[in-house]
């Protein structure tokens, strides 16, 4: 030591991690390493993607239709997945919406008879922790039901199909609203109860608050649990493998334009991605390579939308 | 010793050789980081609120304790509330007038907010709250009125300061309207509002800007501007509960203007922890203790001659 400095250095109220006992600096040194390797591993996956998909990834993928060829000059691209996918993932996100906003507010806002808001809680639970597997199987057993048959389409004797856009959207939807309801009720929760005393000291009803106080309170968080929602369902292959029906192609029934495409088959995607691997039945790995990097894109677009909306929430919402 | 123990270099005398210097300071203590802004109104320019240009170097004058004309307008009549079983108010009967600032003081928990709160029925959406005794507005009773109307008549402002998450202009044209409705338009909610805002001492610092959203205001504007709001739909009685514990002595010199102005045409019902602002404002004073009301009689009386022990110590500043 040469002087004693004039001036002391601020000390850092941790303290130094060197006079830590030794199980304390092991620990410490686990959670670095925890935390360093998720990182590496979220982007070796993206990066192999990346460097893949941009490999592989042909403009005129994107633009050609895809057709069942054992030659893969000739199998074309995947623009009818692309289609498949959007077209899925805003009609489940259609469904999911009002139904998760519903529900969201009534057990906030009302909640009563307890016992009742209990069980709803513990319903929107049991569907957040089914597989989505399970829930595709049980959709194609209700969907198939002869009532349901204006969702798909009958066959000659009479038996409903059972799989389309609608059908698969609908099964869709419930593994949105788990996601949704939950963001819309925390954003009801960040509501202070003073607020919408204020809303009732004016004489206005309960209607009227929800509708002019609390809607716009929580418009961030419809926001970004739809985007997350939307990631689920751009996401999940099970449902598209069971309920989508398989065709590679776009397949309409009907004559109404928009109609006959959401009542028929398609694929989107996963599908797509699943069905090109080397484990499905075509062996196009780069195709796959491909797609999955065109779905990966979209999945972490629409993240950082929901950390955009989520930041945006912050302020407005503080009190 | 490495560098990464300067906390431990304090504590090492200083070398042999070295000028005697002023002994090393101490460990600098943690200091606390303040993140928000802290809520200050802008120093107003001269004229504002109302007062005349260069008044603000002296004094504001008390107002005057006489008040125009005094209108009785609300009454309780061995008024109890309970949760569950327990009783937050304990038989009070009390009378509120137009024409002067009623003060309820007492320290916490003694049931000021609750009596408060069920002027105007706020109470019933506690769960596990009741009710006995009766309240009259003009003498009638308000369990016999519409709620929704009875609290268009007697409205309320609370502790945080509250605007609804959209413009200025709407958070004082919501009370205007009908329930959800967004009828009738904003060139007709125009006149009103700007009414309102001005009753409120707003106006002049919103005018620009009334389409901003009212979040952005300061602490002491969004009070204001919920004042504004329960003014709007011209009520008979507004109740206020601690409307300044939450803002700067700038802020609460301006409401407490603001509520003494009031009382010309509403009756003003407030409930405070602070003394001094209910000795400044308050016309009446109503002392509670453990849910009974234990004193009420014109404030220059129970604060310079209290009749009750109780009142006596409390104001004097024993407990609290």
């Amino acid at each position: 030591m040469s002087a004693v400095p004039t001036t002391v250095k601020p000390t850092d109220p941790r303290g130094s991690s060197r006079e830590w006992p030794l199980r304390d600096r092991v620990a410490l040194a686990c959670c670095w390493i925890a935390g360093l390797s998720t990182c590496a591993v979220a982007f070796l996956i993206v990066g192999y993607l990346a460097f893949k998909g941009v490999q592989y990834l042909d403009p005129s993928l994107l633009t050609s239709r895809p057709s069942a060829e054992t030659d893969q000059s000739r199998s074309g691209g995947f623009l009818d997945p692309i289609i498949g996918t959007v077209l899925l993932t805003v009609l489940g996100t259609l469904i999911a919406v009002p139904l998760a906003l519903a529900t969201a507010l009534w057990l906030t806002e009302y909640g009563r008879p307890f016992w009742l808001a209990r069980a709803v809680e513990s319903g929107i639970e049991m569907i957040a922790g089914t597989p989505s597997i399970v829930l595709a199987i049980f959709g194609l057993l209700v969907f198939q039901q002869t009532v349901f048959g204006f969702l798909s389409f009958e066959a000659e004797g009479g038996s409903v199909f059972g799989r389309s856009f609608f059908t698969a959207a609908a099964m869709m939807s419930l593994i949105a609203l788990p996601l949704l309801v939950g963001s819309i009720r925390e954003g009801l929760q960040a509501v202070p109860r003073h607020v919408r005393e204020a809303s009732y000291a004016l004489g206005k009803t309960k209607a009227a608050t929800i509708r002019r106080v609390l809607m716009p309170a929580i418009r961030p968080s419809i926001g970004s649990g739809t985007v997350l929602g939307m990631g689920r369902i751009a996401g999940d292959t099970a449902i598209v493998v069971i309920l989508l029906g398989g065709t590679l192609q776009l397949q309409g029934f009907g004559d109404v334009p928009l109609l006959s495409t959401l009542r028929g088959n398609g694929s989107t995607l996963t599908s797509y991605v699943y069905v090109n691997s080397p484990a499905g039945e075509g062996s196009a790995p780069e195709k796959a390579y491909a797609a999955a990097f065109v779905l990966l894109l979209i999945c972490i677009g629409l993240n950082l939308l929901v950390t955009r909306l989520a930041r945006q929430t912050s302020p407005a919402s503080a009190r | 010793m490495t560098a990464t123990e300067p906390h431990l270099r304090s504590a090492t005398p200083p070398q042999v050789g070295t000028a005697p210097q002023s002994p090393p300071p101490p460990p600098p203590i943690r200091r606390i980081v303040v993140t928000r802004e802290p809520t200050v109104a802008d120093p107003p320019p001269p004229g504002a609120y109302g007062e005349a240009p260069g008044s603000r170097t002296r004094r504001r004058p008390s107002p005057p304790r006489t008040a125009t004309e005094v209108v009785e307008r609300m009454r309780t009549e061995d008024l109890r509330l309970f949760y569950g079983d327990n009783e937050a108010v304990k038989g009070v009967s009390l009378p509120v007038r137009r024409g002067e600032v009623l003060a309820l003081i007492g320290p916490s928990g003694c049931g000021k907010t609750t009596l408060l709160r069920s002027l105007n029925r706020l109470t019933e959406l506690t769960p596990g709250a009741s009710r006995q005794g009766r309240i009259l507005l003009d003498d009638q009773n308000i369990d016999e009125l519409e709620v929704t109307t009875l609290r268009r008549r007697v409205s309320m402002v609370f502790q945080q300061p509250n605007p609804f998450p959209m413009s200025v202009f709407d958070n004082v044209a919501y009370a205007l309207r009908e329930q959800g409705s967004k009828r009738p338009r904003k060139a007709e909610l125009q006149e009103p509002v700007e009414l309102a805002l001005e009753r409120a001492g707003l106006l002049r610092e919103v005018q620009d800007n009334l389409d901003h959203p009212a979040l952005r205001l300061s602490g002491g504007q969004q009070q204001r501007l919920c004042i504004a709001r329960s003014l709007a739909a011209n009520p008979e009685v507004l109740l206020l509960d601690e409307p300044c514990s939450a803002l700067d002595p700038r802020s609460t010199e301006v409401i407490e203007e603001l509520i003494v102005r009031l009382r010309e045409t509403v009756a003003v019902v407030i409930v405070t922890h602070n003394l001094q602002q209910a000795h400044r404002i308050g016309d009446k004073v109503g002392f509670m203790f453990l849910g009974d009301l234990v004193e009420h009689g014109d404030a220059s009386q129970v604060f310079s001659s209290p009749r009750e022990p109780r009142t006596a110590e409390y104001v004097s500043g024993a407990f609290g």
